[in-house]
């Protein structure tokens, strides 16, 4: 069992959580060529090793989270809220 | 090389089996291949086979960097089946039921194909509908298929739960006949073995480093046993063919990696003859009997992105739940071994055979975790496009550019999410 630590409810078991998909993904302009959709939608980097990800707390806050993770030795380097503005206003809280 | 016969069994039996050779070579790699494959599990061995058998290739070599067969060809769960809609995929995969049905023949190695039918239940008049729909379009392209009502089914499969207390109150089956399952290891044997008697060098512990570039063309491969320089280089390596396509400088593709685990029981008297397969909501489930006697049985992937050849427990629990509710009899078996392959989930659940934006590389990747069936063909089509340069009909949207011209393959109606396809 993957332990993910959740800024908000403390660690806990993976299959409380969603899986979002690639993390770093950034859609373009809605008016953007059609190419930079394709590679948006379609394309991936599909690293082995650490990478980006988001994952939701489905099962307890449901907050969406961006999660670095490795892909081949599961280990979890770092966790943050998804939206920004969350991550920085739990930052200032601290 | 001897040739195997029910002669040379009794022959042998009689001799203390002291006649049989080595089923294939351990050849030393040469410096240079007419079309070197990357990968040796059934896909490259099955590329490598009809490569020399139908196009008259001499010359190649497959290298791999653990032992044949290792891999994915030796995890799945060995179901064969045609029953697909889409244009693109019903052609591709009756073309390699076709080759199934002979294969053992073919190869002069029994693969233990074993055409016992493939059952889908269903549970709702809708999914009893979309059964209809898909069967008939199968049906209309001589792909057979039929369906089975509750008494029929429950003639041919007495021990599935037909009792009242059944979450999904089982209403009918979606069958088709000519399916089936083989035996996974003896597949790889026999392409390895028959490929090898054609003269292909099969080179296991030789893993692939590095890609060597001339511009637009691949000169040679960096491998833990050398340099290995091929005119053509064909990639089929399933989970790993991002990174083959990283080292090659190629940016990035429309596959992601997940992992899907199998599970086999101890060994039980003959209990259930078809291949069944149980989907509902988020449910999926498929379970057949080896010729052992073990079930052996899987579900889903694992969710959530891994090259780890490595599962995680709540799909143990997953997969034990639908077990238990569909063949309730199995409560108290137990697991003998349970274990994980990569895969190469694509974009819209359907694979990849073609050039690639280097002259002379070629791809076959992409197969989700349905590629043991489409082994024949796939190596077929693949060997056809690597000696003639272009794809065949069959296989001319099985490409890189079908998302850009708008032609998903997406036969789940899934969506771009490779964890969604099957
Ligand atoms: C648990 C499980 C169940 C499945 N069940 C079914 C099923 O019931 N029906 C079905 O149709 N399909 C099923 N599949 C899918 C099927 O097994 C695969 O799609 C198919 O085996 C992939 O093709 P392959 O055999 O060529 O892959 P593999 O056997 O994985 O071959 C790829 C090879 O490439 C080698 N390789 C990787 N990187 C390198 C490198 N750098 N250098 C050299 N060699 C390298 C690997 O070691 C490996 O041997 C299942 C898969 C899994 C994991
Ligand atoms: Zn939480």
């Amino acid at each position: 069992m993957i332990r993910i630590p959740c800024p908000f409810c403390g660690e806990r078991d993976h299959s409380e959580f969603g899986y979002g998909g690639d993390g770093t993904i950034v859609y373009p302009a809605l008016d953007a060529p059609a190419e930079e959709w394709v590679e948006a939608i379609f394309e991936r980097e599909n690293i082995c090793g650490v990478q980006s990800e988001t994952w939701q707390h489905v099962n307890g806050c449901r907050m969406w989270l961006l999660i670095e993770r490795n892909t081949m030795t599961h280990e979890i380097q770092s966790v943050r809220p998804a939206h920004e503005g969350v991550a920085k206003a739990l930052e200032e809280s601290k | 090389m001897t040739r195997y016969s029910a002669w040379s069994v009794f022959w042998n039996g009689l001799t203390g089996q002291k006649g049989w050779d080595r089923a294939w070579r351990d050849p030393e790699p040469k410096a240079e291949y007419d079309v070197v494959i990357v990968g040796a599990g059934l896909h490259g061995l099955a590329t490598a086979y009809y490569l020399a058998k139908n196009h008259g290739v001499r010359n190649i070599a497959v290298v791999e960097k653990g032992y044949l067969g290792g891999g994915n060809a030796g995890r799945n769960t060995t179901i064969v089946r045609s029953n697909y809609m889409m244009p693109g995929n019903r052609d591709f995969y009756e073309h390699s039921l076709k080759l199934w049905e002979n294969l053992s023949h073919d190869l002069n190695y029994n693969v233990m194909f074993s055409q016992r039918a493939h059952v889908s239940l269903f549970h709702s008049p809708a999914s009893r509908d979309a059964a209809a729909r898909r069967y008939n379009t199968m049906r209309l392209t001589d792909t057979d298929g039929e369906l089975w009502s509750l008494d029929e089914l429950k003639r041919n499969v007495p021990h599935l739960n037909y009792g009242p207390n059944s979450r999904f109150p089982i209403l009918g089956a979606a069958v088709q006949k000519r399916a089936g399952t083989a035996r996974h290891d003896a597949v790889a044997w026999g392409y390895a073995r028959a490929a090898d008697q054609h003269g292909v060098d099969i080179i296991q512990k030789c893993e692939v480093t590095g890609v060597i570039r001339d511009g637009a063309r691949v000169t040679g491969l960096e491998t833990t046993r050398g340099i290995i320089k091929g005119k053509k280089v064909g990639f089929a390596v399933a989970g790993n063919t991002s990174r083959l396509w990283g080292m090659a400088e190629l940016g990035k593709l429309p596959i992601e990696t997940h992992k899907l685990q199998a599970f086999v029981s101890e060994p039980l008297k003959p209990l259930l003859d078809q291949v069944v397969v149980f989907g509902v909501g988020g449910a999926h489930f498929y379970i057949s009997q080896s010729d052992k006697g073990g079930m052996v049985f899987g579900g889903d992937i694992d969710w959530y992105k891994s090259y780890a050849q490595r599962g995680n427990l709540p799909i143990v629990q997953d997969v034990a739940e639908c077990a238990t509710s569909i063949l309730p009899c199995l409560g108290r078996v137990r697991l003998l071994r349970h274990w994980s392959g990569v895969m190469d989930m694509s974009m819209d659940g359907a694979p990849f055979i073609c050039k690639t934006p280097l002259d002379n590389l070629y791809l076959n990747a992409g197969w989700n975790y349905g590629g043991f069936k489409a082994t024949p063909a796939s190596g077929w089509y693949f060997a056809d496009l690597i000696a003639n340069d272009r794809p065949a009909r069959v296989v001319v949207n099985h490409d890189l550019t079908r998302f850009e011209r708008g032609v998903n393959i997406d036969e789940r109606g899934a969506g771009p999410d490779p964890k969604l396809h099957g």
